[in-house]
């Protein structure tokens, strides 16, 4: 019998190794030698922190109790090596190019660095996770009970071992898994550990189960006897909760942090994924070869009511093997500490980058960036976070009671885990994936995995049997193991049916119906294209055929002229000639910070990348974010359309402004022209009615010459008067105009008669009757006003020794024109533009009029609909009476 | 004592009624009726008083009234300006340029006599 404390010196000896296999590892690395630590063997070793304590010892009790079901947890991590090789390329790919430090991080990266996802991503873990390393903590108590039982003469107090082994556990992931901050630099030391960890596991796993066939059974014909007699081999296969659970681990083994740690995090060259696509089934299918064996061997064996999940070290020992029995235990020991540093490790990462150092740099504010002890802050929180993850294990442990099958509380984390399965492949091959979908899919898997899995899975206290059996508040649709009345289905192929077909659901719909902003576009371009982006993250090179298109896309950003200076400074630089430089990286780079200075950095790489080459980003992200600029334009243009809109209002208004103050000029000119007009034959009524009232003495000539000034001053009063009130209405386009039918001849008959009455010399008037048969249909009297001032005007005015007018009428198409020409000298050039102004007189001398005659002309030919205007180039005046068309009237 | 008046005014019925009252008044009465040269006829004319009207034919009799103050002997010389624009702005540009009495249309004939009388006893007392 091994005593008790020969296996503690042996697993205190066995830590030791494992601290100077992980120191040695480091300083190897550290100094550059370390060519064998990344083989591939190692990194498909260390992909086995998969097989824990649970699947070592817990695959026995599996297949000692469900048979073959254990095979699943084998089956899937195989298929997923074997299957999704090019999956998990890109996952690594993806998580070498970003400088992914977690599973956390992958995602938050993936949907626009999002912390929020990242806080879920991180709780989601350590709620999964702290069962499982409370049941490391747990198969190394019970196998170290297992040896105290056997020892009776030692004092093992359960308690105190398991706070021994989680405080060594959290002191040797803090010694060797927080050495370094960065990722990148992987932990060579925790991981050739890890390496040899599964070297022993296997060993020791192997070393039993080749004693059990060939020691205990007596080979394998007589084994494989046993097996067909044993109720193993009568266990009939549920094909749901297969299919489930292979998924399951599969899932898990992508999800799960601490195989994100080794798998994607600590990788150190993506080839050696190709090593381990078939090296890692192997090593699952050598674990896997003698559980059933053990397990039959040792039902056969043992007691009715031994612990099944101890087979592995009651086996040996009940046969007196303590030597196999001790490489046993440090198998379990192997798998239970390697899960558990690793686990640590990644929790920590990812609790202190999206928890504590977010809490820690707001609580700071800003400068804390700026000083240096951030680093020692963020060194301090992992390790910290690492010792308090530990803790919540072992407070799990102590809580729970270690009561439970190992498997179950495993099944469990497995289907927790994998809630984050659907964002993670969504981001990985999904481009309209959002952080909004990915927030919906994990909240909503997350609450179902709780609801219907984690709390019946617990216990009674925290789910009493009533709402199992009848649902929250009796609502029988919301039973925990039954929801919407499905019953009849295995609890888990039930709660994993629900939780990860809701959250996909919600994922994706969430996904479809919210809109990503600008950078989770560009990572999710990044994360699904991740074999078509160049192989270094940085680092132009190009074509010279490309610098043409390089020029083109500058013009339009930085503006032509700005782009060709600084295309020609480059050349010019390189020593080139002409205004197009070579794409060497460097230019490229200069380029991408000029366009960066415009478009931003993001979209200046995505640009620069899209012509030389690395398509990382397609069309689509450009027309994005070019979207988003666009929106900035036209916001920015629509304030430059209002403000060229404010200018041009602002010059109307100043044009109005301008107009008013020339009317209200034109009204001061036209008002003090008015008072002028009527103030001058009133000054003579007035001065000479003064005279005949006050001379005494007047002769009776001169009072009968007075009072004939008067009465023709009062006349010119009155026609004063009339015409200002003419035009006023007219003016006013308050004027009636009377259409009747009428003669053009006729009307101008009577003009001519009424314009020339009381002249003693009238002037001759020649015209053509044969033109003037037109008969019309107008105000006949306005049109005859116009035709009395013209042909007055021509009386008044022609100073030819014998004044003649001429009157022709011109038909030309349809259009009426009546000429007005006399013999005179006519008007000077000058005063021609003018003498349809009011008061507006061409020679000085008076003519009885106000001036007011030809504006009146005017105005009465624009309310007819015709015109009135002056025919330059005739010898005399002339003026052109045009009538509207349809004055005409028809005949 | 023989008492010169140069009256300029386009209007020959307001000529008329001028020239009739002053007569009477006793004074000798010139009449001219343009604008454009009526600055050259003031000087030669050399009257002891002047009535301007302000709207002439060819030059304003505010310019008028602007270039005689600008002739030498003629700062001093009364002038009544006649106006039918009812413009107070012209009778503050007159005041401006030397006006030394200005008087709006239609005037009384006693207003008339009264100016022309008060301008001419300045004129002599000073």
């Amino acid at each position: 019998m091994a005593s008790l404390n020969v296996l503690i010196l042996v697993c205190l000896g066995y830590v030791v190794l494992l601290f100077g296999v992980a120191f040695a590892a480091d300083r190897l690395a550290a100094a550059g030698r370390s060519t064998w630590l990344r083989s591939p063997l190692i990194y498909t070793l260390s992909l086995s922190i998969y097989c824990t304590a649970w699947t070592f010892y817990g695959a026995v009790g599996y297949a000692a109790r469900s048979g073959l079901e254990f095979v699943t947890i084998y089956l899937g991590p195989t298929l997923v090596m074997i299957g999704w090789w090019w999956g998990l390329r890109k996952l690594v790919r993806i998580g070498r190019s970003q400088r992914v430090t977690s599973i956390a991080d992958l995602i938050s990266s993936r949907y626009g660095k999002s912390n929020t996802l990242a806080i879920c991503v991180t709780i989601l873990a350590v709620i999964g996770v702290t069962p499982y390393i409370a049941l490391q903590l747990q198969s190394i108590t019970l196998s170290f009970s297992i040896f105290a039982e056997a020892d009776p003469g030692s004092h093992y107090y359960e308690g105190a071992s398991v706070f021994w082994v989680a405080a060594g556990l959290a002191v040797f992931a803090i010694l060797f898994g927080t050495r370094n901050l960065d990722a990148n630099e992987r932990h060579h030391g925790v991981v050739t550990a890890v390496a040899l960890e599964a070297v022993v596991k296997l060993v020791a796993l192997l070393a039993v189960g080749i004693f059990v066939v060939w020691g205990v059974a007596g080979g394998v014909g007589p084994t494989l006897d046993r097996i067909d007699a044993s109720e193993i081999g009568q266990w009939q296969v549920d094909r749901g909760r297969w299919a489930t659970i292979t998924f399951l681990s599969a899932a898990a083994f992508v999800c799960l942090p601490r195989m994100f740690q080794v798998m994607v995090v600590e990788n150190d060259d993506e080839r050696h994924l190709r090593t381990a696509a078939w090296a890692f089934p192997l090593y699952l299918l050598l674990m896997s070869l003698f559980v059933v064996p053990i397990a039959v061997v040792g039902l056969d064996l043992l007691p009715k009511g031994a612990n099944p999940d101890l087979f592995v070290l009651t086996v040996p020992l009940s046969q007196g093997q303590d030597g196999l029995a001790m490489l046993s235990f440090l198998g379990g020991f192997s798998s239970a500490t390697s899960m558990v540093i690793v686990a640590a490790m990644a929790l920590s990462t990812m609790v202190s980058n999206h928890i504590v150092i977010p809490i820690w740099l707001s609580s700071k504010g800003r400068g804390a960036v700026v000083s240096g002890d951030v680093r020692s802050v963020v060194l301090y929180a992992r390790r910290v976070s690492i010792a308090v993850i530990m803790a919540l294990g072992y407070f799990y442990y102590r809580l729970s009671g270690g009561g439970a099958a190992l498997a179950s509380i495993g099944l469990i984390a497995f289907a927790g885990i994998a809630q984050i399965l659907p964002a993670l492949v969504g981001g990985l091959f999904w481009r309209g994936a959002t952080r909004i979908g990915a927030l919906a899919g994990l909240t909503v898997g997350f609450v179902l995995w709780v609801y219907t899995l984690l709390l019946p899975g617990i216990g009674g206290e925290v789910m009493p049997q009533s709402v199992l059996d009848h649902g929250p508040f009796g609502w029988g649709w919301l039973r925990p193991q039954a929801l919407f009345d499905i019953a009849g289905l295995d609890p888990m192929v039930h709660a994993v049916m629900w939780s990860l077909s809701l959250n996909m659901a919600a994922f994706c719909i969430a996904s479809v119906l919210s809109f990503p902003r600008p950078l989770e576009r560009l990572q999710g371009a990044q994360f699904v294209n991740v074999f078509e982006h160049s192989a270094g993250p940085r680092g132009w090179s190009g074509s010279a055929a490309q610098s043409e298109d390089l020029m083109i896309m500058s013009q339009r950003i930085l503006g032509a002229r700005e782009a060709q200076e600084f295309f020609r400074a480059q050349t010019v630089e390189q020593g080139g000639r002409g205004g197009l430089p070579e794409p060497t990286p460097v230019f490229l780079e200069r380029l991408e910070r000029e366009l960066g200075g415009s478009v931003g950095a993001a979209a200046a790489h995505a640009m620069i990348g899209q012509i030389v080459g690395g398509s990382s980003v397609s069309v689509e992200d450009l027309l994005a974010v070019a979207d988003e600029s666009a929106q900035l334009l036209e916001y920015s243009s629509r304030l430059e359309a209002k403000s060229s809109e404010l200018s041009q209002t602002a010059l109307k208004l100043r044009e109005a402004n301008t107009k008013l103050t020339q009317i209200s000029l034109q009204k001061d000119a036209f008002l003090s022209q008015v008072s002028h007009e009527l103030r001058t034959p009133m000054t003579s009524i007035r001065a000479f009615s003064e005279i005949l009232r006050d001379t005494e003495g007047l002769g009776l000539e001169e009072q009968v010459r007075y009072s004939t000034i008067i009465h023709d001053e009062a006349l010119r009063l009155t026609r004063l008067l009339d015409d200002l009130l003419d035009l006023s209405v007219l003016e006013s386009g308050q004027v009636n105009l009377n259409r009747a039918r009428g003669d053009l001849g006729d009307v101008l008959e009577r003009s001519i008669s009424t314009a020339l009455a009381g002249w003693s010399n009238p002037l001759i008037v020649k015209r053509h009757f044969s033109n003037e048969r037109i008969v019309l249909y107008s105000d006949l009297d306005r049109l005859g006003q116009v035709f009395i001032n013209l042909i007055a005007n021509a009386q008044k005015y022609c100073d030819a020794p014998d004044p003649e007018l001429t009157i022709t009428v011109h038909d030309v198409w349809g259009q009426i024109m009546v000429d007005f020409v006399d013999n005179g000298s006519g008007i000077p050039s000058d005063a021609q533009s003018m003498i349809f102004e009011k008061f507006a007189r061409v020679s000085a001398e008076k003519a009885g009029g106000a001036g007011l005659g030809l504006a009146i002309c005017k105005e009465i030919m624009q309310r007819l609909g015709g015109d009135v205007s002056y025919l330059s180039g005739k010898e005399g005046a002339a003026f052109r009476v045009r009538l509207p068309k349809e004055e005409r009237a028809a005949m | 004592m023989n008492r010169r008046v140069l009256l300029i005014e386009d209007e020959p019925n307001i000529t008329e009624a001028i020239r009739f009252l002053l007569t009477r008044d006793g004074w000798q009465v010139v009449t001219h009726a343009d604008g454009s040269d009526a600055v050259e006829v003031i000087s030669n004319e050399n009257p002891d008083l002047v009535i301007l009207d302000l709207m002439l034919p060819g030059k304003s009799g505010m310019e008028i009234l602007r270039e005689l103050r600008e002739l030498e002997g003629m700062e001093k010389l009364p002038v009544l300006m006649l106006t039918a624009r009812g413009q107070s702005r012209d009778r503050e540009m007159a005041e401006k340029a030397g006006v030394s009495r200005f008087m709006t249309k239609p005037f009384s004939n006693a207003e008339v006599l009264t100016a022309v009388r008060d301008l001419h006893a300045q004129a002599t007392q000073l």
